[in-house]
Parts: C-alpha cells; sequence; structure tokens
C-alpha cells in the first residue's frame, strides 16, 4: 500500500514539475476559462435574464469546459519522445499510474477552478457569504467525478487522431449527472435554501464519485497493457 | 479459413433472420393500422407507439449486450466478443435513431412540440450519444487490438453511467408517458392494443438478432473500425 501510494505521488509530482516549469498549458486553460465567463456574460440578454439566474450553469459550464481542456493535456505530455512507454517499462502497478495521473489532472483542473471562482464572482455578483463552504464542496465532489473518467479517455484518445475532439465527445455525457446535480446543488446555495434541500445532490455526488473512481481504477489497467 | 466459413454462415442466417423480420414488420403495419382500435385521445398518432417502444426496447437491449460483451472481452480477451460489441454498437445505434425520429413524429401531435427536455427523452439522446462516441473512438484507432481494448473501456463505463443519468433523468418531471405494460400492477393496454406491441417487439427483436448477426459475420475480423482505414492497406490488403 506504501509502495502504492509513493509510485503514485511520485508520477502525480512529475506531471506538476512538467506543468510548473512551463506553465502554457495552465495559463492557457486559465485564459479559456476567463473567457468562457466573458463570453457568457455577452451572451445574455441583459433585459430579460437577470445575472444571478444564470450564474449556476455559468459556473457548471466554464468548470466543465475547461476541465475537458485540462485533461486533453494529461496524456499529450506523454506521448511525446514516447514518454509514456518509459513509465509502462518500470516495475510498477498500472492501478498506481492511474492514481499518479488522476492526482496530477485533480490538483490541474482545481488549480483552473481555484482562480475562475472568485472570477465567478466579480463578473457575475455573485454573493457567496454563507455559501463558499457549500460550493466549494460541491465543486471539489463533482470534480473528481468526471476527472477520474476523463482521466481513463484522455489515456485512449492520445492514442487517435483528432484527440481534442474525441475526449469531449466521449467525456461529456459522462459529464451530464454530475454537472446537472452540481448547477441544482450550486442554485440552492446560492438561494440560501436550507442545508436538507442539498444534501441529496451532495450523496449523489458522492456516490458517483465512489462508483467512477473504482470503476476508472479498475478498467484504467487494461488500458496500458502493450 | 474454418472462421471465415463460419462467419459466413452466420452473415446468411443473420439476412434469413432479417427478411423474416421484415415481414413480420409489415404484418405489424397492417395489424395496427387496420386490426387494432384507434386511440381515443390521442388518435392515428398513437400508431406510431408500435414502432417507437419496439424501437426503443432494441436499442437498450443492445445497448446493454455492448457493455456485457465489452467485460468479457476484457476478461476473456476472445477478438470474437469485441466483433460482436461493435456489431451490435452499429445496429444499436440504428434503433436509437429510429427511436429519437420516431418520437418527436408523435409529440408534435399529442404533446404540440417536437422536443421536449423530459426525462426520457434526455436519457434516449444520452444513450444515443454513448454509442456514437463509441463508434467515433473505434473509427479513429488503427491497432485492432488497442481498438477492442479501448472500445470495450468505454462500453463498460457506458453501461455503468446509465444507471446515473436514469437517476438525473427522473428526478426532473417527465411528461412522457408512464409505463403501461412493464409495471408492478396488470398491463393497462386493452388487449388488442397489447398483442400488437408484443408482435411488433417480437419482429423488432429477431430485425436486432439479423441485423447483429449479418454485421458480425460480414466484418472480417480485422477490419472492425468503422471503414476509416480503408485504402490504409492494412484492412484491405491481405
Amino acid at each position: 500500500m506504501g509502495e502504492f501510494l509513493g509510485v503514485a505521488l511520485a508520477v502525480a509530482a512529475k506531471d506538476l514539475r512538467v506543468e510548473r516549469r512551463s506553465k502554457t498549458a495552465l495559463v492557457s486553460a486559465l485564459a479559456f476559462a476567463v473567457l468562457t465567463l466573458v463570453i457568457f456574460n455577452f451572451a445574455r440578454d441583459a433585459a430579460s435574464l437577470s445575472r444571478t439566474a444564470m450564474a449556476p450553469s455559468v459556473l457548471w459550464i466554464t468548470f466543465a469546459f475547461s476541465g475537458v481542456i485540462a485533461l486533453n493535456r494529461s496524456f499529450t505530455l506523454e506521448r511525446e519522445n514516447a514518454a509514456l512507454d518509459g513509465l509502462l517499462m518500470a516495475p510498477v502497478s498500472r492501478g498506481a499510474l492511474f492514481v499518479g495521473k488522476y492526482l496530477a489532472n485533480l490538483a490541474f483542473v482545481f488549480a483552473v477552478e481555484t482562480v475562475a471562482l472568485p472570477l465567478f464572482v466579480v463578473f457575475f455578483g455573485v454573493d457567496l457569504r454563507g455559501a463558499a463552504g457549500g460550493v466549494i464542496l460541491v465543486a471539489v465532489l463533482a470534480t473528481a467525478g468526471f476527472v477520474a473518467v476523463g482521466t481513463v479517455f484522455a489515456a485512449m484518445t492520445v492514442r487517435t487522431r483528432f484527440a481534442e475532439l474525441m475526449l469531449p465527445l466521449l467525456l461529456l455525457p459522462f459529464m451530464l449527472p454530475p454537472v446537472t446535480w452540481a448547477v441544482q446543488a450550486t442554485a440552492r446555495l446560492l438561494s440560501g435554501r436550507p442545508a436538507s434541500e442539498i444534501a441529496g445532490w451532495i450523496r449523489l455526488l458522492g456516490l458517483y464519485d465512489l462508483v467512477f473512481i473504482t470503476a476508472c481504477l479498475l478498467v484504467f489497467p487494461s488500458l496500458m497493457d502493450e | 479459413m474454418p472462421d471465415r466459413v463460419a462467419a459466413r454462415r452466420i452473415a446468411s442466417r443473420g439476412l434469413v433472420l432479417i427478411a423474416v423480420g421484415l415481414v413480420a414488420l409489415a404484418g405489424i403495419y397492417l395489424l395496427a393500422l387496420r386490426f387494432t382500435p384507434v386511440e381515443r385521445f390521442q388518435g392515428l398518432p398513437q400508431k406510431i407507439f408500435y414502432v417507437h417502444v419496439p424501437a426503443a426496447w432494441s436499442a437498450l437491449l443492445a445497448f446493454s449486450l455492448v457493455g456485457i460483451a465489452s467485460g468479457l472481452y476484457l476478461w476473456l480477451r476472445d477478438p470474437r466478443l469485441d466483433r460482436f460489441a461493435e456489431s451490435t454498437a452499429s445496429v444499436g445505434l440504428m434503433f436509437s435513431i429510429i427511436m429519437l425520429t420516431t418520437g418527436p413524429l408523435w409529440g408534435k401531435p399529442v404533446w404540440g412540440t417536437w422536443w421536449e427536455w423530459d426525462a426520457r427523452l434526455t436519457f434516449t439522446l444520452i444513450l444515443f450519444f454513448l454509442f456514437l462516441g463509441y463508434r467515433a473512438l473505434r473509427g479513429a484507432l488503427a491497432d485492432p487490438e488497442e481498438r477492442a481494448r479501448f472500445s470495450a473501456v468505454v462500453g463498460i463505463l457506458g453501461l455503468v453511467l446509465v444507471p446515473f443519468v436514469h437517476l438525473t433523468v427522473y428526478l426532473f418531471r417527465t411528461v412522457h408517458p408512464q409505463p403501461i405494460v412493464l409495471k408492478p400492477s396488470e398491463p393497462s393496454l386493452p388487449w388488442e392494443m397489447l398483442r400488437t406491441l408484443l408482435a411488433s417487439l417480437a419482429a423488432f427483436t429477431v430485425l436486432l438478432v439479423g441485423f447483429i448477426m449479418t454485421r458480425y459475420g460480414l466484418g472480417d475480423g480485422e477490419n472492425l473500425g468503422n471503414g476509416e482505414d480503408r485504402g490504409k492497406g492494412e484492412a484491405y490488403g491481405r
């Protein structure tokens, strides 16, 4: 178990180190998230739709789309110079590789969300006081689920032509449940509804995470055997 | 090669089943239009029910089969399972298109709208996109062994996703007719209508099996993409 975690953390640290040194992907994903927020503001008919009514959907579409952009990066890194082959030659479990890639992707998507959330508050005039904890919890749970599936799919789509197109095509149907639940929960949090109304959505998100992280851990090794 | 002879035999048996299914389908049109009473409130558009429900049934059945075959493939690594999953997904995609086109044709006169973001409609649309994604991924991978493994993973995860999509859409209100046959109490359908529906379900299932068998037999085991590899030499150059 200790070795498993050690390998996973080493893989994650490697990915994050590469990212820290180049910063290209992170900066691009951030810019993408901010641009999405800006476009939504102009795509709204100010006379008929208030900013707050649209806010939860905007937040989640931004998170979902920047998530896909961020995940695309995950394995392109490994394709260059056949880095993945090197990684696979190491005598480590494929499950640990998955956890490592997953953790790195999670950190990456969380970083984008951490920057996008305050900007969202500013751009959309949302009052987060009292709801911040809840929104962060929802964001963590929803992101944890779809990044797991996204990590598996990114490992596959990187081997295809049109990888950038293939990943959203496969992943978006899988994002539908967590993103829908997250929008519902966020809308209730922002309008100050009691916690009992949100608990159900949180539980669903938790269930999704549990099921899909397990499923991904189980299927990932079969993507990696050569 | 004995394999190829066997495949051809499966394809020709599939063709027979398709012929039987098509004749039965013509009979069902006759049965539905001529010998089944017109529903009092919906009128003639209700007749589409005898095509729509069996198409949805076939699409769902195909989807489950893809998921199961995918799971078995990752376990046994038998290329025939992959070939079966591919055939089933292609046929399932076709049935989901029938389901998605007959639905709005019924919805317009009865609901007054082509499309409604209703629970079941959204669910079937997602099903369609899963089939589409599965096929697109296959088309974009050239190595047969890799393609089999990767698409099996999508097939399994898709099957895991289905209950979640189901759950999501049922938490929202639905305008889709509630189940009238498969429900805890007695079917609330008059016998003449139930008879036509059951006959149609049988005909569609025969067609589903026939199409799957034919496609399974005609694919030559190494060309399981969507034909995108054609001309690259590796699939047809033997």
